[in-house]
């Protein structure tokens, strides 16, 4: 079987495997990228969420076929830049990680809607962040933190 | 053991669906639920796969004169960002996933999965839209209702896959939305409704009503539409029991995991009344 050629978190990789195999699962066996996590597993709570050349879409019912020779961009792959540095900054600020289970999928989904609009109004990032589910929070905390980054990182998007 | 094509062109994937018998994969949102697997195992597909989602040549929203074009793989989030794709259309879609779904689900695996629950598909016939289908023999484009035949069933042979879907552009003077659903993390609809009117100096030109969730496939009656074209609101009024018992007999829905069919009878007989008597009201 031919390879799945895409760039993972900015490296060309080849992926020798079952091309129906779920993103997620790659991104987590294959290449030991755990920060994407497995909450529901059907698309509705978005802790799996990694960027599709640049855009976040859910990595649990995507399959590695639909990568090929696309850019994904995992939490850790965005924990170098400079732009997760003011995110993760203003959700420490804001108290917008508690347990951190939904956290690195919630990143994603900041980055996401930030780099489409980078100055969102609160119903915009209620509408950006509706795919992501958090228990602990109560949403508001998350709010908060993306209308800081979007402030304090003003520019950066 | 399941064959996966990844075709390089759209021209490819024809050639592929000719030559065998597949499951097309584009966004995948729904495939990859349906054939879902234990957790670390690939999904349990019946037939060899073909992946069309990276297909640029099918992403595109083509503005023209008297209508669009909407390519096959153009993501639902593209579709909202567009700045002259109605309201009616955007509100329905607005309430699908999340963006992270969006950003890959497609109208056209909607209509293909033929869903009776489906949102995306309900403006599609408010605003008679047309599919178009293609395989190596040709293409041909058919009307919303003719491809959709029943709850997962669809005209869509074999061979062929959607290449557009063709919605004329329409005037109306209200175009809505609602949709009953429970709480908002778990809403597949109970019951969905689009309603759309013209009226000229209080004569109804057009009246166009669309239910989903009550019946095999999406409702609409153009028969009972055309019974109150050309009449006044007043006119209406007059007989909107009537109408309304019409439609009733119209929806046949079912008991099942969301909902009940009585309670659906009623909420989309109640959904009917109230966007009609809104438009008396302004009449």
């Amino acid at each position: 079987m031919k390879p799945i050629k895409f760039i993972l978190n900015d490296q060309p990789v080849e992926a020798h495997t079952n091309p129906s195999r779920r993103l997620l699962d790659v991104l987590r066996g294959d290449y030991g990228l755990t920060g994407s996590k497995e909450g529901c597993g059907e698309g509705e709570c978005g802790a799996c969420s990694v960027l599709l050349d640049g855009y976040a879409v859910n990595s649990c019912i995507l399959p590695l076929a639909s990568v090929e020779g696309r850019h994904v961009t995992t939490i850790e792959g965005y924990a170098k830049t400079q732009r997760f540095a003011v995110v993760k900054a203003a959700m420490g600020d804001e108290g917008g990680s508690q347990c951190g289970i939904c956290t690195p999928g919630f990143m994603i989904a900041i980055e996401s809607l930030l780099k489409k609009n980078p100055k969102p109004s609160e119903q915009e990032i209620r509408t950006g962040l509706a795919g992501n589910l958090c228990r602990c929070t109560g949403y508001n905390m998350i709010v908060k933190a993306v209308q800081k980054a979007a402030k304090v990182g003003e520019g950066l998007w | 053991m399941v064959r996966h094509v990844i075709p390089s062109s759209y021209r490819e994937a024809l050639v592929h669906l000719r030559d065998g018998s597949f499951h097309i994969v584009a966004g995948g949102t729904d495939i990859m639920l349906k054939y879902r697997n234990a957790a670390d195992l690939p999904p349990r597909f019946e037939r060899d796969v073909l992946y069309v989602l990276n297909l640029d040549e099918l992403k595109y929203i083509h503005v023209e004169e008297g209508v669009w074009r909407i390519g096959a793989l153009t993501a639902y989030e593209t579709l909202l960002d567009h700045p002259e794709i109605p309201d009616v259309f955007k509100s329905a879609w607005i309430d699908i996933g999340g963006p992270g779904l969006r950003h890959v689900a497609t109208l056209a695996g909607n209509i293909a999965n033929a869903s009776p629950a489906a949102d995306g598909i309900m403006p599609l016939y408010l605003y008679d839209a047309q599919v178009v289908l293609e395989s190596c023999a040709g293409s041909r484009t058919l009307p919303i209702d003719a491809v959709i035949t029943g709850p997962k069933q669809t005209a869509i042979g074999p061979q062929e896959m959607i290449r557009e879907i063709i919605v004329p552009k329409h005037d109306f003077d209200v175009a809505t939305w609602v949709k009953v659903g429970t709480r908002k993390a778990d809403a597949i609809s109970k019951v969905s409704f689009c309603g759309a009117i013209k009226v000229e100096s209080g004569v109804i030109k057009d009246l166009r009503l669309t239910l989903g969730s009550v019946a095999p496939t999406v409702i609409r009656a153009r028969d009972l539409e055309a019974t109150v074209k050309g009449i006044t609101l007043t006119a209406l009024e007059a007989r909107l029991d009537a109408l309304l018992d019409a439609y009733a007999a119209r929806i046949r829905p079912i008991d099942d995991q969301r909902s009940t069919k009585h309670y659906r009878q009623q909420v989309a007989r109640n959904l009917i009344e109230d966007f009609l008597k809104q438009q008396i009201r302004k009449g």
